[in-house]
């Protein structure tokens, strides 16, 4: 073969991997819309869950799955804004640092049915927090943290060490160059962190079986005193999610419009994380305009 | 004239090898001097020195005398926040942070304090106007400043050190990023600022030292072969070694 030939056949076979890629994603994407968007209906999104006839809908479970991926957020952000911190900023090259490392390495590919269980025990037994949306957050913030992390880091990281001398020759301290440039300059990325790790909360059912339990109470969508038992906001609720309702349908279901249900469950699952995954892109660019005025 | 920073048997380690073997110089304030010498020399080093900021270098040693004012800044109560207020400093690579340009000038201002709007306001349209650079900026204050031209970001940068006041600008190598146009408008922006600060810039180009600056030092691994009225070295070097260097026969 000549060069152009070899080039040729080389990006050829690029070409060809991709399109399996393509191909296989479009297939499971298409796959889920087809088979489960018939059956969505305002009907479904809005009634309650059935245990025994057909006809029955995910409307708490789909509030469970938005409230659940919005608390584990709001834990799991903040602390490893500051591991990521740490990290990429403070930590020197030494072995604590690498042990570190290699820790949240280790955790991020920890089978989430672990993650489940170490909650279960933790969370459910130990603390006496019981099934409930808590103990299902607090689960999830172990289970996201290591990934968010690390996503944190390396955005942190690609701000180029000119941006933090010029920093620090302007006078400002340490923490002032990393709160004033640092992290807003990062902030496309971190928000690419959030969002990724915002859809494998999502998504998430091994790790909630054990923790956030699969059986939903009586909710009140009325009722605002996040301390009353029936409330919607209540925490300590077991809340099933909508990936585990897929779970629990396909196991032991006994509705005969099972398969309608998953499926329909499926397809509103990946609708939720593409609106997630698009707004969110869509107010981090938004926020980072405002703060960096890039237009 | 009074010397604004003085430098005694300044000595820099990196580890165990040696990138000054003891330099004494003395800056004249409000004047322009230029370092020059070939890569390697210890020139940058040497700035990064005066205003402390090879401190964020891990394995990095500092010995000797740097007085800024007659005030030792190698002391362990030396405020550094304080000390880079009063000494400034530019870079190689135009670094405008990730705010609009009128934000980037008022970026150490409400740093240091000051919550005045009008005054912040006022400062940032001096400091644009005297980095020569209020022109192409004053109709877009609000932009980005890294969409501007690489030699309009250097004039933000300049205008933004100039904003918090300082007494000295610390220049590494400010114009060798840029194309030839905009190196001529940073070199008209510091000619014309040069009697209002003390500036001390390290150049590569030799003719760019000879047209600007009042005064001019010449590195040579790690020594301070020359120093002294850029006029006079440029015409009549007292070192073989300068003449060589100015003559292009090394480096």
């Amino acid at each position: 073969m000549t060069e152009h030939q070899k080039d040729r056949f080389a990006t050829g076979v690029i070409y060809f991997l991709v399109g399996i890629v393509v191909i296989l994603l479009a297939g499971i994407l298409g796959n889920i819309l087809i088979n489960g968007l018939p059956h969505l209906s305002w009907h479904f999104l809005t009634s309650e869950s059935s245990d025994f006839q057909a006809g029955g809908g995910v409307r708490d479970q789909l509030f469970n799955s938005v409230y659940l991926l919005i608390l584990t957020t709001i834990i799991s952000l903040p602390i490893a804004l500051g591991a990521a911190i740490y990290l990429s900023e403070y930590a020197r090259d030494n072995w604590i640092t690498h042990l570190i490392r290699s820790t949240i390495e280790i955790l991020s590919s920890l089978p989430s049915i672990v993650v489940g269980l170490f909650g279960y025990l933790l969370f459910v037994v130990q603390f006496g927090f019981g099934f409930s949306i808590l103990s299902g957050a607090l689960a999830l913030t172990f289970f996201n943290l290591p990934i968010l992390t690390s996503n944190i880091e390396e955005s942190l990281k690609g701000v180029s060490a000119t941006q933090r001398e010029a920093g620090l020759a302007l006078g400002l301290s340490n923490w002032k160059t990393i709160r004033g440039i640092v992290v807003p300059a990062a902030l496309p990325g971190i928000i690419t962190g959030v969002v990724l790790s915002g859809g494998r909360i999502f998504g998430e059912a091994a790790t909630l079986i054990y923790t956030a339990g699969q059986s939903g109470s009586l909710v009140d969508y009325h009722n605002w005193n996040p301390l009353s038992p029936t409330s919607f906001l209540n925490v300590m609720r077991p809340a099933e999610t909508l990936a585990v309702h897929i779970w629990k349908v396909n196991t032991e279901g006994i509705i005969s419009d099972a398969t309608a249900v998953s499926a329909a469950t499926g397809a509103l699952l990946v609708l939720v994380v593409i609106i997630f995954n698009l707004s969110a892109r869509y107010f981090g660019n938004k926020l980072y305009q405002k703060l960096t005025a890039a237009k | 004239m009074t010397k604004i920073i003085t430098t005694k048997a300044v000595r820099l380690k990196y580890g165990d090898s040696e990138a000054l073997h003891g330099i004494d110089l003395d800056f004249e304030a409000k004047q322009l001097t230029t370092l020059i010498g070939p890569s390697g020399c210890g020139k940058s080093t040497f700035l990064r020195c005066l205003n402390r900021m090879n401190d964020d270098i891990p394995n990095v040693h500092v010995s000797g005398d740097i007085k800024f004012e007659g005030h030792d800044i190698y002391t362990n109560k030396t405020d550094l926040v304080a000390l880079r207020k009063e000494v400034g400093m530019v870079f190689q690579q135009p670094t405008p942070f990730p705010f609009s340009v009128f934000d980037n000038v008022a970026f150490g201002l409400r740093l240091a304090g000051i919550k005045d709007q009008a005054l912040i306001e006022e400062r940032v349209i001096e400091s644009l106007k005297q980095a020569a650079i209020w022109n192409e900026t004053k109709d877009v204050l609000d932009r980005s400043a890294q969409s501007f031209s690489g030699g309009q970001q250097q004039r933000i940068c300049i205008a933004r050190a100039l904003a918090v006041r300082p007494k000295i600008v610390l220049l590494d190598e400010p114009t060798s990023a840029l194309d030839p146009i905009s190196s001529a408008e940073v070199e008209r922006t510091l000619i014309q600022l040069k009697r209002q600060y003390t500036f001390i810039m390290v150049t590569h180009n030799l003719q760019q030292a000879s047209r600007i600056s009042d005064q001019t030092a010449f590195f040579m691994n790690g020594d301070l072969i020359e120093s002294g009225a850029t006029e006079k070295m440029f015409i009549k070097p007292k070192q073989q070694m300068t003449n060589d260097y100015l003559n292009g026969r090394f480096g």
